[in-house]
């Protein structure tokens, strides 16, 4: 049991670690892509020197993020040997797919990107740098389809004591792998313009780089504002799709206990585990659950009390991440388009640029929520209704578990405070002189 | 079956190809402190791998994700048995990738030293580890009929474990030195090739007592015996360690180079051979031991991810080859402006 605990722990430290780094490596590439290819057709040096200068910490924020990933690999054989053996025949592929088909891409091009300024053509070093966005997204992808299956497990069957692959295409292209995808990715978009947005904020207030910066914002900006409405719209399928696969994780998010229909939201609330009810219900909109989770008002909607005990997912965690998400989600679209109005006289707005710059760490935050939220609510189960989490650890000494655990907080911990402290610098020292 | 055999010496292939592309960035990294005399001899060692070393790590991460996809059971029981050995080496990977990158953000010689320090810690353990663990793969594992593992964290320290380590380590540094010369013109060429050279006897001898001491704490040569035809795996082996040798004397640093790959390529397929068809046998029963057979995925997976690297895996050596043409030049330790590093 023991080993259950530390591995889930050591698990949680390494995606959790992994995904400081993954959203802006997503989004960044995107927007350094379309800087070069705006200095390549306008001639504009000064689109150049964006690249270069948003290019520094891209590379930074890049080998974190690969360093980080590579342990993730190895960790489903190291520690859910169970699980992997149990899954491998589906679960295995993609993780080898998004090996072949979008890492070796993006991590050979990166060096090409890095060291090749004087040795391809303008048009085809923006070229490379699109195509390791590309591969990045299709990084994205793959694993996610992975961990799609996880929460929807299709087109299987079991054989041999394990879930054998019967039917690729309804793995691929099932409806939640498509559902996080896009809710993966906007949420990397929006991870990486509030970054750009926060860091030009920075030197706005200082009235340094004024064309420089603004113009950074201003390509930031659109790409923020668009995703974060597109987030918050799928981020509602997202919730319906689960009222049908995933009702207790629907449950716990909503802290909804008593299965009835015309079930309204409350805009406050807070779950007692211990009693099955809620302590509090303020602002209630009626109805609302039941027509976001089923289209109508008067949909039945599953409550916790109607499902197991042993097959609830910690429901204070669940709905504590899910609000706070939403609530970030509401909250950068909302300043998104109060930066649509502001956006020819930002230098003229210090107090919106100083919220942008402290906005930093907010898409942060709201990712590992919805992380929190989906493997949390998950829980017990590792693969939703196959395979418990508590059936799935390896069989290794809790020694070992422990302290490699301890080694990867104390590695990480160093690692990101270095990484995030010379990406910070070089935001801080600008760009070079033109 | 066809299928499981395929994929067995594709798991192979993988494998060669990650200690023959990376092998040489691991070789370099632990000779840095050896090799480069001056900040300038070290920007070079460097610029000798910046660009390429991210894109030959990955033949780890698609050897991995392979044994995953082909054979889960052997990657569950593989990695779950040897723990402690691959967070080791993990860890280590991970000190080498953000040595490259931070080293070169501060101005300051102690700040320098500390992660060139950081390179060789990151590129000498996984050289020695991956040797100590192959070795002991050949040699089968103690684990039992439910894939626990019954051994300690000492067991694979055994001898022939410690002679893989050492094999490998020698392959990769020879490996590096090669590349080294490869790249680079003036002293620090020189430098590199007197270090292969060096380098050289320690290597040979080291793989005749491997191959010797495989005889006696291994089965790899059954298969040889059925037949004989297979050990022209070894002689190729053989050829490119004394390939080596000869480019050296010829100055054609290239060709050696590409005489140790085919050295280091060899000397894997040598030991993947002499497992068939077990890819991780159990020292404590052989009815234990997983084998291309009775650890693989089912057919349909094993079809479509043969599809898929068959698809993908030339698109991969074809940009690959781009890359390295592209950096082909040799490389100096000038600080140039708008390169990385
Ligand atoms: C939504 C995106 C996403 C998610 C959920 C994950 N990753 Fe990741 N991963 C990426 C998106 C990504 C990326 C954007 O492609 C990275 C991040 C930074 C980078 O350089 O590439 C990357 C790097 C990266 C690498 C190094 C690849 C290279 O050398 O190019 C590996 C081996 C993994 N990841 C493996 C994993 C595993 C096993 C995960 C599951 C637990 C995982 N990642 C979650
Ligand atoms: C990168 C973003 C991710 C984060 C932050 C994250 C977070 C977490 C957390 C916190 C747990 C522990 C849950 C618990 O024990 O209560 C967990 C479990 C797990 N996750 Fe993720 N996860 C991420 C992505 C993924 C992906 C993409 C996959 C698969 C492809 C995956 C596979 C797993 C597995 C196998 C477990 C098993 C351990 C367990 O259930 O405790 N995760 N994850
Ligand atoms: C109103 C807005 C939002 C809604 C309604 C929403 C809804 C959801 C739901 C229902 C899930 C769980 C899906 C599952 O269990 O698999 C989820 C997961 C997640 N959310 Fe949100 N979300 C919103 C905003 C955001 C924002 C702003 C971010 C980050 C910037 C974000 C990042 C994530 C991530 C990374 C996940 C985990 C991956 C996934 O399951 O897709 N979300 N979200």
């Amino acid at each position: 049991m023991e080993v259950l605990w530390l591995s889930r722990l050591q698990f949680a430290v390494a995606t959790f670690f992994h995904f400081l780094f993954v959203p802006l490596t997503l989004g960044l590439s995107v927007l350094i892509a379309i800087m070069e290819t705006a200095h390549v057709k306008t001639g504009d040096e000064e689109y150049l020197r964006m690249a270069k200068f948003w290019g520094k910490i891209f590379l930074i924020n890049f080998v974190i993020g690969v360093v980080t990933g590579i342990t993730l690999e190895f960790q489903f054989g190291t520690n859910w040997s169970r699980y992997s053996a149990f899954v491998g025949d589906i679960f295995g592929s993609l993780l080898a797919i998004e090996a072949t088909a979008a890492f070796f891409l993006e991590s050979t091009l990166i060096g090409v990107w890095a060291f090749g300024w004087n040795r391809l053509s303008k048009k085809a070093h923006a070229t490379v740098m699109w195509l390791i966005a590309g591969a990045s997204t299709l990084s994205a992808v793959w694993i996610l389809i992975a961990n799609a299956w996880m929460q929807h497990p299709v087109g299987y069957t079991i054989r041999n004591g394990r879930a054998e692959l019967t039917d690729f295409a309804a793995v691929v292209f099932q409806k939640f792998a498509v559902l996080e995808f896009i809710h993966t990715v906007s949420a990397a978009f929006i991870l990486s313009a509030f970054f750009v947005m926060g860091v030009s904020a920075y030197h706005l207030l200082r009235r340094q780089h004024v064309s420089f910066f603004t113009r950074s914002f201003r390509i930031a900006l659109v790409f923020g504002l668009v995703f974060s409405a597109v987030e918050v719209l799928e981020g509602h399928l997202h919730g319906a799709d689960l009222a049908e696969k995933q009702p207790a994780k629907l449950a716990a998010m909503e802290a909804h206990w008593e299965t009835s229909t015309n079930v309204p939201k409350y805009l406050l609330a807070l779950p007692d585990e211990e009693n099955e009810r809620n302590t509090l219900e303020l602002f209630p909109l009626p109805g609302m659950l039941s027509l976001l989770a089923g289209h109508s008002v008067d949909a039945e909607v599953t409550g916790l009390r109607d499902i197991p005990g042993d097959e609830r997912p910690p429901v204070l965690i669940s709905f504590l991440s899910f609000n706070l998400m939403v609530g970030l989600g509401f909250y950068f679209l909302l300043i998104t388009v109060v930066g649509w109005f502001k956006r020819n006289r930002l230098t003229e707005s210090p107090f919106f640029l100083r919220i942008m710059l402290y906005s930093i760490p907010l898409p942060y935050l709201a990712s590992e929520l919805g992380w929190t939220l989906a493997e949390v609510g998950r829980q017990p189960w590792i693969v939703y209704g196959l395979m418990k989490t508590s059936e799935a650890f390896s069989p290794v000494a809790a020694s070992q578990v422990a302290f490699t655990l301890v080694a990867f907080v104390a590695i990480y911990g160093l690692l990101g405070a270095v990484g995030f402290y010379f990406m910070a610098r070089i935001a801080r020292r600008g760009p070079l002189p033109a | 079956m066809v299928l499981q055999t395929i994929w067995f010496f594709l798991w192979g292939l993988l494998w060669a190809v990650y200690f023959m592309t990376d092998g040489f960035d691991l070789g370099l990294g632990s000779l840095l402190p050896f090799v480069a005399r001056d900040e300038k001899d070290r920007r070079a060692v460097y610029r000798a791998m910046g660009p390429i070393w991210d894109g030959n790590e990955v033949w780890l991460i698609a050897a991995g994700g392979v044994t995953f996809a082909a054979f889960p059971t052997v990657y569950a029981v593989m990695f779950s048995s040897l723990y402690s050995p691959l967070m080791l080496i993990l860890f280590a990977l991970i000190l080498r990738g953000v040595s490259f990158e931070f080293r070169s953000q501060v101005e300051s010689a102690a700040w320098r030293r500390m992660w060139d320090a950081g390179t060789f810690v990151g590129s000498f353990l996984p050289a020695v580890l991956f040797g100590v663990a192959f070795a002991n793969i050949f040699q089968g594992i103690p684990f039992d009929g439910n894939g626990v593992y019954r051994g300690s964290l000492l067991t694979l320290l055994n001898p022939y474990g410690l002679l893989g380590g050492l094999l490998f380590l020698l392959l990769f540094l020879e490996h590096g030195a090669l590349w080294l010369a490869v790249k680079t013109d003036g002293p620090l060429h020189d430098r590199a090739v007197s270090t292969a050279k060096t380098l050289w006897p320690a290597v040979l001898v080291a793989a005749v007592l491997f191959l010797g001491a495989s005889a006696a704490a291994t089965d790899l040569y059954a298969n040889y015996l059925g037949q004989p035809l297979l050990s022209l795996v070894i002689l190729a082996a053989v050829a490119g360690l004394l390939g080596i040798r000869f480019f050296l004397r010829s100055g054609a640093a290239w060709k050696a180079w590409i005489a140790s790959s085919l050295a280091i390529g060899s000397a894997t397929f040598y030991g993947v051979i002499g497992l068939f068809p077990a890819v991780f046998p159990s020292s404590l029963d052989p009815a234990y031991s997983l084998t291309a057979h009775n650890a693989s995925s089912s057919p349909l997976t094993l079809k479509i991810m043969l599809g898929v690297t068959l698809a993908f895996v030339p698109v991969v050596l074809a940009y690959q080859t781009w890359a390295y043409m592209l950096f082909r030049d040799t490389v100096h330790g000038e600080e140039e402006p708008d390169v990385h590093y």
